[in-house]
């Protein structure tokens, strides 16, 4: 109870107080059509509720079926997260009243959700973190609500699109494993990566297919108790949770330092102002009343039905980095770059096997590749260059027809308009200046010129060599080996 | 079984029901009438009956993800309460 614990800054915190942290993730499934109906689930885009059908709008009398490939996915979903598929399952309602909701309950999943007791294991400073799953079940999804008017707090009224209600929607639940937001960002970058990975999910928190809320504590460090947690959502960006999760890590070590309690409530992140605000609204109603739907028969699954799931799994980003390490003698380092997206990795994986070396391939990928793709916002595989001409490109390269800056010009200037980089060598002569005869005659035509940088680098002066390169490299426009024409220098000055 | 009467106004609450002190005491008593009926059940020896939520024995009734065509907005919008053009229209909703 310092003086100067209202103004204790996270390290100072940290310092006194354990973050106990849990997130559940929601991601919605990449399938075609809705949960239990056969609306379109690509609901971004469509006019307003022009996605809907009696069973999805709630109108009385419909009968809800299940979408076998929702189903799959979550099993997927869980086999690439060490989970359990118990044979039996089975849907429940969850009964609350919120607009967005148009039945007045959620089919979820409550006693016996699809799979339990799986972990996730990542690597956070040289630290291994292994954070426990609880379950990945299936629900589905509420409508979304637009509040009209400008200003929320003068707002009358509220308008409701259903063309999100019932996108299947896969809710996975962590164990409070993790104890820093660095942690739980790195859980999260994992989580999605997986998710994109094995085809269910795309990974976007911004329009919330992908999104997070987060239940936080703090306790002394050494218990092993919990203490009060308070659930934060309305974060959409990795940024945000590790920001929320900061703010409220302060918050709540400050209160406790003053020897307040902490109310057990829910926040929302407000990223204008960098803050979590207590949302009074949300606290009414976790009576949520679960009971078995009895519209929808239970599930029943086999063994052959998880082993055949299991055996259409993809290799895992972590699974695909060690093999890249092991196949290609990449770093650690390159390898988790390089499948931090699928398409990065497949695309190092056809460059080799076109015959570019491994390190030249992840070098060009992660490089000059990378900030093109970025800067154009078209990725390499749809880019006009492609997978071949960047193949075509570095094996020039390699083979010392044309030389790194020369490539970067091209790469540059071929990525999107495409083409063919050995064709437009030849067409313009920038075949490097390889003829041995050739480069010998400019390199003591630059010795004759130079006199005085020839004298400093015999002086001693090893830097001067590099001024004798750069004319070498100004006389051929850029087209010599600087590693050969170097070579040829010291030969002819050591004489 | 005896109902309590915070158990009937925690109901109402959830139901979103403004029940007079009057009213809950009438539903106390049907509701209370309405269980001690149902309770009769707790009598059936079921020591030797698993739990299950369907008797029906149906597994797996599932469907192919296959689109089907929607509504046409105008008839999805026909019983809304309120509507602002495409939208349903509700009281404001402040989070
Ligand atoms: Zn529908």
């Amino acid at each position: 109870m310092t003086s100067t614990s209202a103004v204790s800054t996270l390290d100072q915190v940290m310092e006194r107080w354990e973050p106990v942290i849990g997130l559940e993730v929601h991601g919605q499934l990449l399938t075609r059509s809705k949960m239990f109906c056969g609306c379109s689930a690509d609901y971004i885009g469509s006019p307003p509720n022009s996605n809907t059908c009696p069973v999805c709008l709630g109108l009385p009398g419909v009968l809800p079926v299940m979408n076998r490939v929702a189903v799959e996915y979550t099993v997927r979903s869980a086999l690439a997260l060490n989970c359990e598929i118990p044979e039996h399952s089975k849907f429940d309602r969850k009964n609350y009243f919120y607009p967005d909701l148009p039945k007045g309950y959620q089919i979820s999943q409550w006693d016996m959700p699809l799979s339990l007791n799986g972990h996730l294991t990542f690597t956070v400073d040289g630290e291994e973190v292994r954070c426990g799953i609880t379950r990945v079940h299936l629900e589905e999804d509420t409508g979304t609500l637009q509040h009209a008017g400008d200003i929320l707090q003068q707002a009358r009224s509220s308008v409701v699109d259903l063309n999100r209600a019932g996108v299947p929607l896969m809710e996975i639940v962590g164990e409070p494993d993790l104890r820093t937001p660095a942690q739980a960002r790195e859980y999260l970058v994992r989580l999605r990566q997986i998710l994109v990975y094995i085809g269910v999910n795309d990974g976007n928190l911004e329009q919330g297919s992908f999104r997070c809320d987060a239940n936080i504590s703090l306790r002394k460090h050494g218990d092993t108790g919990l203490g009060v947690k308070v659930e934060v959502k309305n974060m959409n960006s990795f940024r945000a949770v590790h920001r929320a999760l900061e703010f409220e890590i302060v918050r709540q070590g400050r209160l406790l330092d003053q020897g307040q309690t902490i109310a057990q409530e829910t926040r929302g992140w407000v990223e204008a102002k960098g803050a979590t605000i207590s949302q009074r609204s949300k606290e009414y109603a976790h009576d949520y009343r679960y009971f078995p739907e009895p519209d929808l028969p239970p599930l029943r699954l086999s063994a052959e039905f998880v082993d055949r799931v299991r055996a259409g799994l993809p290799e895992l980003p972590q699974q695909l980095a060690e093999r890249l390490q092991r196949e290609h003698g990449l770093s650690a380092y390159d390898a988790a770059n390089l499948t931090a997206e699928r398409e990065d990795a497949r695309a190092f994986e056809a460059l080799v096997a076109a015959g570019v070396p491994a390190k030249a391939a992840a070098n060009w990928l992660m490089g000059e590749v990378a900030r093109l793709a970025r800067e154009t916002h078209t990725p390499l595989q749809g880019s006009g260059l492609g997978l071949e001409g960047l193949a075509s490109l570095v094996k020039l390269v390699e083979a010392g027809s044309i030389n790194g800056s020369t490539a970067k010009e091209l790469l540059e200037e071929l990525y999107l308009a495409g083409g063919d980089p050995a064709a437009v060598v030849r067409e313009r002569g920038l075949g490097q200046v390889s003829d041995q005869a050739e480069l010998e005659r400019l390199v003591d035509a630059v010795i004759a010129e130079n006199p005085a940088a020839v004298a400093d680098f015999q002086g001693g002066k090893e830097q001067a060599l590099q001024r004798l390169v750069g004319g070498v490299m100004k006389a051929t426009s850029g087209r010599a080996d600087a590693r050969v024409v170097t070579g040829l220098l010291r030969e002819r000055l050591a004489r | 079984m005896t109902l309590a009467r915070d158990q009937v106004t925690h109901v109402a609450m959830l139901a979103r029901l403004g029940l007079s002190d009057e009213e809950v005491e009438r539903y106390r008593q049907q509701l209370d009438a309405i269980l001690s009926h149902v309770d009769r059940l707790q009598q059936v020896d079921t020591s030797q009956v698993g739990e299950t939520a369907q008797v029906g024995g149906l597994v797996n009734a599932w469907r192919e993800d296959v689109r089907s065509e929607c509504l046409p907005v105008e008839k999805a919008l026909a019983n809304a309460p309120k509507r602002r053009r495409d939208h349903f229209e509700v009281g404001a909703i402040q989070e």
